[in-house]
């Protein structure tokens, strides 16, 4: 039988690292192939070899049972292979249409671009797969979950059959995911063959037909879907249990940490985005806000961190009013952030992880010293966070897009809880962690918490909202709409409050606009 | 130790390459023409290497240099500014005057020209600053205009007020006192060679060199730079990490300025010691073109600004000898500059390749 496609051998090298060590994937037509491993197995690394972004070292490559040695993603894409990446790659002011045809313009006579057949062709793709899309919406006005549509729409519009998914599913709430993967079960039955990269085990089994793990750059092993639990998979990945991130007993204390009273921030057309917001996070508690993404919870943090304008309404920090800080102010206070965009908002991409880690803390020791930066005692503090959050990576001068995307979000989190913060604000803290790495983050965060730290916590991973938090808040249209307590709630019941379902059926009855 | 060193040849490669690739192409240019290639470079560095015209390609150097430091600041943040022409040349313009109107005892007299320099350059590249961040006025645009604000029109404008009136035929500024003027250097180099005629070095090199350092510290290893340079690579980072983005803007679009206000030093307090249509213009724009063949690096800028200034002093036996147009150093000038950016991207390329092999040798054995 023929394989979609067939990788033998594959071998890839970093600067200190191998990534891939004689990697073997087997991947029928017209499956849906999971590959899950730790941070750093070299998952990434593998797809962006087949996606021909980067040549292997060693190994052969067979696609439709014909070898092939692709130079460029352009060769991939004329093979029928697309891609969606880890991080998303969409120009925020350009519309769906002007998005899908980016880099593969039809044009009309004189090169002028033929938006008219363009969009016609959209929207039959679009149709044809079940991926509802208006083709004129401005990308910046779309949910998390459509922007992924128009991603894999980009891919199928360049005719391809075969998919590469990098965690499509780290950005979506469950709602979300079940539409996503309706969405690929549609594509498998139109013949496409689909391979997804994902570091939640139970969703891998819910889309999956066959998984490959990696290890270390390995492979250890293939499996089908139907033979295996999670428990099985996570033994394979990482030698150990699935974690649970549980909270044990409480540890709030009666000291406001943080405190919000009315707090309103407006977008550019003066329509509240945080409206009357009040909220108050005590030393030693966590605090989850529940919310479908693009329900203010950005410009919460922002006015929390000082990057957004408060428009009315006070900011009190271990009771000192902070309205009117600075955020260097803030930062210097003891306000840490682990940003939910770590490309956008976290990281210098091209600098090395010392000063990465010296990022938002610049002026404080041991970074700096006096006006200085204090390169040695910054090298040493970065090898410290190395080591206590198990940032894999040959050294701390390579720069930090030499670092899987897991092991980015390992030292943004490091460098965070290292800076002995006062309150923590940790928007999806395990986003793109593989299990083994998440069980001691998740340790981390609490014991913080058992040593006073007051956290807010915004994550898309619902169980991690309610096995984390000691309040969780549900944030619709920029309004705190519910108060839940985490013991009394499934995934379930949180999601329909964060569509507002429960809420409108419940009268508002719980939906006492906040803590306190 | 050997990766360092080979690591180190590989960043050289670039320059060189380029440097190397303009003199084909200019020896095609001027055999094209009709000269020998062969006998008009020989000529330029025969008479380039002798001690007077060493002077005087430091002489010219030193401007460029600060002109291409000014560029680099604003580069690192990805800043844009193309309003050192103006900057420099009104703040000349402005020192000047002041200089010609006071007179203070020895040194301070000096220092005052250099500060006013300093501070009107500042004040003028800020105010493209203050536009972008408050009018959202994109800095190449503000700068381009400020440009023909100050040249066409505040020194068009007052000079005729500031004219000195003893000569009438003089459509300079007053003459500075002695006070004012920049003792030059031709001690200390006569000190190691032999007399100097007729020449001198200006003692604005050493100025330029402690902006050079200056320049490194603040940017590579203060926490000033550290903001500049993060708010250069990632803004919205930047941001997150409590630098304030505007006041960022603001302050560097002022530094920059503040290096270019001494670009017209050299002429100031060195050698006219008063402002008139004798000196030298366009600096600004050649200060970008050092700035990138040096990749913002201060020692590289002062190679780029040597180089530079090399062809410029060297090529004038050109009319001399007759052996070529001394026009020729303008044509390598643009050649090596355009080949510079195409070979620094292909040599980085290279390197990354370069790098994968090496660490692919050392983590074989071990991973394997
Ligand atoms: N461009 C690069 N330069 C140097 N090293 C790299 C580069 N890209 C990846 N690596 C290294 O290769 C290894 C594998 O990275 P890869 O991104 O494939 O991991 P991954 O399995 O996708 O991890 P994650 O789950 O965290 O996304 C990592 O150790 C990483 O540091
Ligand atoms: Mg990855």
């Amino acid at each position: 039988m023929v394989l979609a496609i067939e990788l033998i051998d594959i071998t890839k090298r970093f600067p200190g690292v191998l990534a891939n060590d004689r990697v073997n994937l087997r991947v029928e037509l017209g499956e849906i192939h999971a590959i899950v491993g730790e941070n750093g197995a070299g998952k990434s690394t593998l797809m962006k070899i087949l996606y021909g972004m980067q040549p292997p070292d060693e190994g052969k490559m067979l696609v439709n049972g014909t070898e092939v040695d692709f130079k460029s993603p352009t060769e991939a894409i004329e093979a029928g292979i697309g891609m969606v990446h880890q991080h998303v790659m969409l120009a925020d002011n350009l519309t769906v249409l002007e998005n899908v045809i980016l880099g593969s313009e039809p044009t009309k006579s004189f090169g002028r671009i033929d938006f008219e057949s363009a969009a016609q062709h959209l929207r039959e793709v679009s149709h044809a797969y079940g991926l509802d899309i208006e083709p004129n919406d401005l990308v910046e006005t779309l949910e998390v979950g459509e922007r992924q549509r128009v991603e894999i729409i980009k891919v199928l519009f360049r005719g391809a059959k075969i998919l590469i998914l990098d965690e499509p599913t780290a950005v979506l709430v469950p709602q979300e995911v079940e539409q996503l993967h309706h969405n690929l079960r549609e594509l498998k039955a139109q013949g496409s063959t689909i391979l997804v990269i994902n570091h939640k085990l139970p969703e891998v089994l819910d889309i999956a037909d066959t998984i490959t793990v990696l290890r270390q750059g390995r492979t250890v092993g293939e499996v089908k879907a139907s033979d295996v639990t999670a428990g099985d998979l996570a033994e394979l990945m990482v030698g150990s249990e699935l974690p649970s991130p549980e909270t044990t007993e409480s540890t709030v204390t009666d000291d406001v940490a943080l405190s919000l009273r009315g707090v309103t921030v407006l977008n550019e057309e003066d329509r509240p985005v945080v409206d009357d917001v009040d909220l108050v996070i005590h030393r030693g508690e966590i605090v989850g806000i529940a919310g479908v993404e693009g329900n203010g919870q950005g410009e919460l943090i922002g006015a929390i961190m000082g990057t957004e304008h408060v428009e009315t309404g006070t900011l009190e920090l271990m009771g000192q009013d902070i309205t009117k800080w600075s955020v260097r102010q803030r930062r210097e206070a003891g306000v840490g952030l682990v940003p939910q965009d770590r490309h956008e908002e976290g990281l210098l991409l091209t600098a090395p992880l010392w000063e990465n880690a010296a990022l938002g803390h610049q002026t404080q020791r041991p970074y700096a010293k006096g006006w200085w930066i204090d390169r040695a005692a910054s090298r040493a503090h970065t090898q410290t966070i190395r080591k206590r959050f198990g940032v894999k990576t040959p050294n701390v001068d390579v720069a930090a897009h030499a670092l899987s995307g897991g092991n980015q979000q390992k030292l943004i989190i490091g460098r965070e809880m290292t800076a002995d913060p006062k309150i923590l604000v940790l928007a999806h803290p395990t986003r793109g962690i593989d299990v083994g790495a998440q069980a001691s983050v998740w340790q981390k965060i609490r014991d913080a918490r058992a040593d006073g730290l007051a956290t807010m916590l915004i994550s898309a991973d619902l169980e991690e909202l309610i096995g984390l938090s000691d309040t969780i808040l549900v944030m619709l249209r920029g309004k705190l709409v519910a108060k839940l307590d985490p013991a009394n709630v499934t995934p379930r019941q949180l999601g329909s409050y964060m569509t507002g379902a429960a809420i409108e059926t419940d009268g508002n009855g719980s939906a006492d606009g906040g803590a306190e | 130790m050997n990766n360092r060193m080979r690591s180190a040849s590989l960043a050289l490669a670039a320059p060189l390459a380029s440097l190397l690739l303009a003199f084909l192409l200019s020896a095609l240019v001027l055999v094209l023409v009709g000269s020998n290639p062969l006998v008009a470079f020989g000529d330029m560095l025969e008479y380039g290497s002798r001690l007077e015209i060493v002077i005087d390609m430091l002489n010219r150097a030193t401007p460029l240099y600060l002109s291409g430091i000014a560029a680099a600041i604003g580069f690192r943040m990805n800043l844009f500014n193309i309003g050192v022409e103006g900057q420099y040349q009104l703040a000349m313009f402005v020192a000047a005057v002041v200089g010609g109107a006071l007179a203070l005892p020895g040194f301070l007299h000096l220092l005052l020209i250099l500060v006013v320099a300093m501070i009107v350059g500042g004040l003028w590249s800020g105010l493209a600053g203050l536009l972008k961040v408050t009018r959202g006025v994109n800095e190449v645009i503000g700068t381009i205009m400020l440009n023909f604000i100050a040249i066409g029109g505040i020194i068009a404008a007052l000079i005729g007020r500031f004219r000195d009136g003893e000569i009438s035929t003089n459509s300079g500024t007053k003459l500075i006192a002695e006070s004012g003027w920049m003792p030059n250097l031709n001690g200390f180099v006569e000190a190691f060679t032999r007399d100097i005629k007729g020449r001198q070095l200006s003692g604005m090199l050493v100025v330029a060199v402690l902006v050079g350092i200056a320049y490194h510290l603040t940017i590579n290893r203060s926490r000033f730079g550290f903001d500049l340079r993060a708010s250069g690579l990632n803004p919205m980072a930047a941001r997150s990490g409590g630098v304030p983005p505007k006041r960022m803007v603001v302050v560097a679009m002022v530094l920059s300025g503040a290096a270019a206000g001494l670009v017209g030093m050299v002429d100031l307090v060195s050698r006219y010691h008063r402002y008139d249509n004798n000196f030298s213009p366009g600096l600004g724009f050649a200060g970008i073109a050092v700035a990138l063949l040096g990749r913002h690096h201060p020692v590289g800028v002062a190679f780029a600004a040597l180089l530079f200034a090399f062809m410029d002093s060297s090529s004038s036996i050109l009319q001399v000898t007759g052996s070529a147009s001394p026009e020729i150093v303008i044509i390598m000038q643009g050649v090596i500059l355009l080949t510079a950016v195409i070979t620094y991207e292909y040599v980085n390329q290279i390197r990354q390749r370069e790098e994968t092999k090496m660490a692919a040798l050392a983590t074989a054995g071990g991973a394997a």
